[in-house]
């Protein structure tokens, strides 16, 4: 299938996405296309598939069937890493950041920059570049040399998002980013994400929060037991048909 | 003055410990032994020169202290190194047997650290059970005999010479700190270290081969215990089964009460070298001040036990 002469590429397909481990059915088909700058929300009760399909399109698992294209070139990732050089960054439900270590160091956790010839670490750059990219998101840490231990959790997870702002040139994958938040942290969170948008960034978003899905989201896809039930525009559904096909009732 | 208390109570302590700790032993050695001969040149050179090897020991186990492991085994790493580096020097010239010596520490810590990295086994029973292998390996070399070390450049390099007057044990030192901490501080390398002791997951979403640092790690520590062990056989002339038996205490406290945490993400050279020193100088002092051997290992231990407590104070907190 070759769609580069189509201007209008989607960032992501996802074609008759099948996933099974062993005999236990994870994905049924699955079928989904992102756009660059578009929110969509993933819900679903649990064991639903969202994480697993948040694994697949991160490279983390490979689907049994189904194609996964990005930028309408289809791909096959080997693992993590290679979806990363494609330009695809996951903030993690559980943060992946290093908290011994200073928030400049996690923003480039396996891509330090280096200088000099034997290969010295560019601290000072690292910490410009931290220091520029967390007050362009506003998100509110003392300094880029504050050890991640010493954070907030929602500061904590705007340094994840930060991260994931900063490498992705594609898209961005969220699995409840503010599940472990408090009101105001959320909201401080809400804004980081809405930030991914304006960037032109496709975002696929986990979330269990209705509110949340409503206040972000552009589509809303809802998954049940591996079974995609349906897309929804946001601005033309509503949480009663929302809920009513996450439940099934 | 509350505001006082609490920026006492956020700074660091660990991190100071160590620095503390030494001044505070050296100057109750100096005022308690001033008249003992501890403060003579000579006693200070000593301590440095007979700390070497523990010094060395303890950069490797920066290392691997740092990405969230353990190693137990350098002892025996030790004493295996300098009996083949010794044996080996009795029928072939310098190079050989300094490749020997190294080659077997970089060997068995490989060895370590392929079985940590890829068989997912816990590096303290790994290391516990190779500690207990290349202990036996060590005894059965030669029979328990010691062998001696007759090649004098050999001496020269790894025990009683110098280079413009600086003492080749100092130098051994000097090189493997600077080198040592550049590494662990300044490169790539040293990052992904603390990352994956620090959050191995996170360290590995991020793209970091952490089987391959985990491996790196244990392989660096052999090779400095088998640096170490060529330290031992120049000074002493000779190598023998029991070298590096009783360093894996001493080179732990160093470590430990340097500012490296025991469970990984943080870690010091220079703070290694300084545990070092004060371990060494606790021993010295110890000695001239006319203590026998189980009382010596008494006040050890106890110094040891305070010191950790100290250290770790703020990690449990």
């Amino acid at each position: 299938m070759d769609l580069s002469n189509n201007q209008a590429a989607d960032v992501l397909q996802l074609k008759n996405i099948h996933k099974a481990f062993g005999g236990v059915v994870a994905i049924e088909d699955f079928s989904l296309n992102l756009k660059a700058g578009e929110i969509v929300a993933l819900v679903g009760d649990n064991g639903a598939g969202k994480s697993t399909l948040i694994k697949i399109v991160s490279g983390v698992h490979a689907p049994t069937s189904g194609t996964i294209a990005i930028d309408g070139q289809q791909t096959s990732f080997k693992d993590a890493t290679e979806a990363r050089a494609s330009g695809i960054e996951v903030v993690y439900q559980d943060l992946a950041l290093a908290d011994e270590q200073a928030v400049y160091m996690n923003m480039f956790l396996g891509r330090e920059k280096t200088k000099g010839p034997f290969g010295q670490l560019d601290r000072k750059g690292m910490v410009q570049e931290t220091e520029q990219l967390v007050k362009e998101l506003d998100v509110r840490i003392p300094s880029a040399k504050t050890t991640i231990r010493n954070l907030s959790g929602g500061q904590r997870q705007g340094v994840a998002i930060a991260r994931a702002t900063h490498w992705a040139t594609k898209l961005v994958l969220l699995d409840e980013p503010t599940a472990a938040l408090g009101v105001a942290e959320t909201a401080k969170v809400e804004e980081n994400v809405a930030a991914l948008k304006e960037r032109n960034l496709a975002v696929l978003i986990i979330s269990h929060s209705l509110d949340q899905v409503f206040r972000l989201s552009d589509r809303i896809c809802v998954l049940r037991r591996g079974q995609q039930i349906g897309v929804r525009e946001t601005a033309k559904t509503d949480k009663n048909e929302i809920v009513s096909m996450i439940t099934g009732v | 003055m509350q505001s006082t208390m609490q920026k006492l109570r956020q700074l660091n302590l660990s991190q100071y410990v160590v620095y503390i700790g030494f001044l505070l032993i050296f100057l109750f050695f100096a005022v308690t032994l001033g008249n003992d001969g501890f403060l003579t040149q000579r006693n200070l050179t000593n301590i440095i020169l007979q700390t070497a090897p523990i010094t060395i020991m303890a950069i490797g186990l920066v290392f691997v202290l740092a990405a969230g492991e353990i190693d137990l085994s350098f002892g025996s790493i030790v004493a295996v190194a300098a009996l083949s580096s010794a044996v080996v020097l009795g029928e072939y010239p310098l190079f050989v047997g300094v490749l020997a010596g190294l080659g077997v520490g970089l060997a068995i810590g490989f060895f370590n650290g392929i079985l940590v990295a890829y068989l997912r086994l816990p590096s303290f029973l790994v290391t516990l059970a190779t500690m207990g292998l290349f202990a036996g390996v060590a005894r059965s070399m030669t029979n328990l005999r010691s062998v001696p070390v007759l090649n004098e450049s050999f001496v020269n390099m790894f025990g009683s010479g110098a280079l413009f007057g600086v003492p080749s044990l100092v130098l051994w030192t000097i090189g493997a700190v600077a080198l040592g901490h550049f590494v662990f501080r300044e490169t790539k390398f040293g990052a992904h270290v603390l990352a994956t002791g620090d959050n191995a997951r996170a360290a590995q979403v991020t793209g970091i081969k952490v089987p391959h640092i985990r491996v790196w790690v244990l392989t660096i520590c052999g090779g400095l215990a088998g640096l170490a062990g060529l330290l031992y056989a120049g000074r002493l002339q000779a190598a023998r089964y029991t070298l590096g038996e009783s360093d894996l205490m001493t080179v732990i406290a160093a470590v430990i009460i340097g500012g490296t945490a025991l469970k990984g993400g943080k870690g010091t050279i220079i703070g290694a070298l300084v545990g070092s020193l004060m371990m060494g100088m606790l021993n010295n002092g110890l000695i001239l001040m006319g203590l026998s051997v189980s009382d010596q290992m008494i006040v050890r231990g106890v110094i040891i036990l305070i010191a950790v407590a100290i250290s770790l104070r703020d990690v449990n907190n």
